[in-house]
This record gives C-alpha cells, structure tokens and sequence, in this order.
C-alpha cells in the first residue's frame, strides 16, 4: 500500500507538473533557438549583438531584463518607439512576426537564457496567453 | 617597429629554403583568404554634395512593401501587414475586400501591380502570404481582382505556391509585366533551400511567367517536362525581392537577397538555373559554409554580386532626364544599410555604385513614377519622392 501511494504520488505530480509546463525547459530551448534562428536573427543577429544605431541588442540586455512583460508583449504584438538598450537610443519598428504563444514562449526562454542574459523562470505558454495589447 | 623590421630580415636569413617556400604560401593563402571577405568591386562611393532631394509623399507606413502608380497623385501602396492603401494627393486610405494575408515572418501582403490594360479594365494583381488547404502553414499567392474606388471585387487566386510551411523566411516576391502581355512574379525558396529551389517539380525559388489571366503559357520553357510546374520561368533563385524590365532591352533584371556575401543580380532568361544553393559567393550568416562552389556548368553565374550583402530589395530603371546623369542606372534599395544604390552599367558591367539618400532607414521598395521621379518606400516613414536640387 505504501509503494502504491508512493507510485501514485510521483505520478499524480509529475502529470500535474506536466499540464502546468507544457514542456520542459530543454524542449522550449531547443524549439526557441529554432524559431529565432527562422524569424529574429536578421536583424538581432547571430549572439544577439544586434546593429548597430538600427536593431537594438539582445545580449546582456538591460531592457530585458529590466522590461520583461513590454518585452514579451513587443514579441507577441510588436512595438515601436524609442527607447534605450544598454545606454543607447534605437527609435524604430518591430513588426509582430506571427508567432503563436508558444512560440514566443519559446523563443524568449531562448534569448533570456543565451548571450549574458538571466532567465529568472520559465516563460510559460499560459504567460503569453494572458497578455494583452 | 623601428627594431622589429630588421631582427625580421636576420630571421628571415637563417630560415632554410624549404620552410621559405611553406611561409610565402601560407602568407600568400592568407592574404587572398582576407581578400575574398573583402569589399566586392567597384567600391560603394557616397557623394559630398548630392545634388538631389527627397520630399515625403504619404507617411504612416510600417512596411510599405509593394507601389502602383494610377498617376503620379494617386497610387496603391501595399503595406505589409495585410492593407492595401489607395494614396491619393498625399491621403492614404486602406482599400476594401483584401483576403487575410497569414502575416508570419517576412510574409504578409507584399506587391501589387495594375494590368497593363488597368486604364480600361480597373483590374490589379497583388501577392500575398495565404493559409488556404487548410493545414498548418502557408505559402506565396498571385490574385487579380477589379478595383472601384476604395474596393476590390471579383477577388480570383491565380497561383498558390505549395506546400504550406510555418517557416518564416524568403516568399518573395515581385510582379512584373513583359511586352507581350506575360506576368512574371517571383517566390523565395520558403527556408527550404536544400529541396525547393533546384526541384522543378515544386514551387519555391522560382520566377514564374503566367499570361494576364493566369494560364500558363504554352511556351513557357517547363511545359513538356513531366511533372514539373510549368509556369515556372527560371530557377535556382533564393529570395528575390526586386524586378524590373530594362527600359531598352526588355530583359528581366533581378535581384535577390542571398547569404552573407551572396546578394545577386540577375538577368532571368527563359528555362536558366542561377544555382542557388549549389553555387553561391556568400556564406551561411552563421560563418559556416554552403557550398565550396561557386560555378557548375549548367548553372548562370549572377551578373554582379554584393560583398557585403545590402539586402537588396526593390529595383527600377530610371529613365527619364529629370535626374542629371541618371538615365538608364540601376536602383536598388539596401534594407541592411539603409540607403538606395545607383549602379552605373557600361558594357555588361557594373562601373560605379553610389549611396543616394544614405541612412534613411529600411529602404523596402523603388519605383519610377510615370512622371519619371523615382518614388521609394521606406520602413517606418512611407513612400519619398526623389527630386533633384535646383
């Protein structure tokens, strides 16, 4: 009986734990590397290091760190505007790319966890699914 | 220094024959290693003076993609994102009855173009990214539909590249017209280089040729090959985003966005391979390589290449004599840098290339107007007009 509840118990919590993740960690990586590799890199470049005065830099970002949910939202809806990354100016567009929230699930847990930058918890699907305009 | 350069020459003397030779082919090998990630010729040039202007003709355009000219006070203007502008003495407004574009990537609404018989029949063509089988994905369409004012109706699909991917990359895609009522448009290989583009049994990486309304025509060069799609024109092709028919010859000149280093002009003839990605000059932007080749027989070298690449996107002629110096130059936009380059071609070759309007941001599209000024779209501001400084 005690094996039985044991078995039951890691079972009941790692599906639990499956419904809530949706995917591990790995698997959303590896899947955001992907995705940036497809729709980001163009422009934010190969580390992240962006352009120079035209696509601001994603390595050891401040604005990331500092603007997570605006940073989200410009991923799932876009953004425009000035602001400033790592003591410079960029004032220009970013065009939503048409990702589903998976997707940009997917690719942020990539950037926040590459080139410098931290990774504080797991951007989740359901995360993305609550962000509005 | 001043000690360095002669202990090199005692050096130099003890070394024996054998590891001379070993050094000079190696210092050799190097040198034309740097050489080849060098500039291609001849060197961008950026004029002190210019003796041009630009005035802004419609702003508001995050990405304004694709232009037709009704007259030179009222045109349509594609804007990415999935509206059709109809731009009239400056006043944009978004044009009814569009289908969805399935906006993802660097897809989304892209050119639009008016028959050449548009004056009696109001009918336009435009390309744009569709969802239509029902799976995941999509691909680059061609419609023709009528415009009335502010509407377009009889909405037809004339061709639908296949299949639909989720990949974001290269649809294209560019509509042009010949003198004899053929349409040719362009698709990108979908991020699928190593099947689409050398594959004449599937779409992508290809300049098609249709006639105006969308049957294929019978001298289109693929029409006996079994299975193949038959109205595609040429192949081989990456992404072009630019073309334009040479004012006097009447050729399709193209260009195409390639790797790092690997931008292309093209001049498209009937049938040809322009070899993407069996040959190429460019590399993958990740540093790593494509192919080592970059001629095979049976495969079109480009008519000139970018080192480094511009991004080239939209290209025009410019013929008139309102610009001094620049009748018959090639246009052609530089997303990457942010500028238009003129091209001066003598003799096949390109002689000198010149920024125009340097850092004025994304520059998405170039037309000539049909008053003769070259009109570009550029990202985050709209459609400029060039004028030249009195």
């Amino acid at each position: 009986m005690r094996i039985f509840l044991l078995v039951y118990g890691l079972l009941f919590s790692s599906m639990t734990l499956y419904f809530i993740q949706q995917k591990t960690l790995q698997q959303s990586l590896e899947d955001g590397e992907a995705i940036y590799q497809d729709f980001c890199v163009q422009c934010h470049m190969s580390e992240g290091q962006g352009v120079p005065n035209a696509f601001p830099p994603l390595a050891k970002s401040d604005f990331l760190k500092n603007n997570l949910e605006q940073s989200l939202k410009g991923v799932k809806y876009g953004m425009r505007g000035p602001i400033k990354v790592n003591g410079k100016s960029y004032d220009g567009v970013m065009v939503a790319q048409g990702l589903d929230d998976e997707e940009v699930a997917d690719v942020m847990n990539y950037v926040l966890s590459n080139w410098g930058n931290k990774l504080e918890a797991q951007i989740t699907t359901a995360q993305i699914a609550k962000l509005s305009k | 220094m001043a000690k360095a350069i002669p202990s090199f020459f005692i050096i130099w003397g003890k070394i024996n024959i054998v590891k001379k030779s070993i050094l000079i082919l190696s210092a050799f090998l190097g040198s034309f290693t740097l050489s080849c990630a060098q500039e291609n010729t001849p060197k961008i040039e950026t004029p002190e003076n210019p003796n041009y202007d630009y005035v802004t003709v419609v702003d508001g355009i995050d990405i304004p993609w694709g232009m037709a000219f009704i007259s030179p006070e009222d045109f349509l203007v594609t804007e990415k994102s999935g509206t059709l502008y109809r731009v009239r003495n400056g006043q944009k407004t978004a044009v009814s009855g569009l289908p969805e574009a399935y906006v993802r990537g660097q897809g989304g609404l892209l050119d639009v173009a008016l028959h050449p018989d548009f004056a009696n029949n109001n009918k336009i063509y435009f390309t744009i990214s569709m969802t239509l089988e029902g799976d995941e994905g999509g691909n680059t369409a061609l419609y023709i539909a009528t415009l009335q004012e502010l509407s377009l109706s009889d909405v037809a699909l004339l061709y639908k590249a296949e299949p639909n991917t989720k990949k974001g990359q290269h649809w294209g895609s560019r509509i042009v017209f010949d003198d004899d009522n053929h349409l040719y448009f362009s698709v990108g290989d979908r991020g699928n280089r190593d099947v689409n583009p050398q594959d004449l049994t599937r779409d992508g990486g290809k300049i098609y040729r249709l006639n105006l309304d969308g049957s294929i025509p019978d001298d289109n060069p693929f029409v006996a090959l079994d299975g193949a799609k038959t109205a595609v024109y040429s192949y081989g092709h990456r992404n072009p985003q630019g073309i334009a028919i040479h004012p006097q010859t009447g050729a399709i000149w193209e260009t195409e966005h390639g790797p790092k280093g690997g931008d292309e002009i093209n001049i498209v003839r009937a049938g040809k391979n322009y070899g993407w990605p069996k040959i190429t000059y460019g590399i993958n932007y990740s540093g790593t390589t494509i192919t080592d080749d970059k001629a095979l027989p049976g495969m079109e070298q480009p008519f000139y290449y970018w080192i480094p690449s511009i991004g080239p996107s939209g290209t025009a002629f410019s013929s008139s004599d309102i610009y001094d110096g620049w009748k018959g130059n090639l246009f052609v936009g530089s997303l990457a840098f942010e500028y238009l380059e003129r091209l001066v071609i003598e003799n096949d070759q390109v002689v000198k290339r010149e920024k125009i309007l340097p850092g004025i941001g994304r520059l998405r599209n170039v037309k000539e107007g049909p008053d003769g000024y070259l009109y570009v779209g550029v990202e985050g501001k709209g459609i400029l007009k060039i004028i030249p400084k009195k």
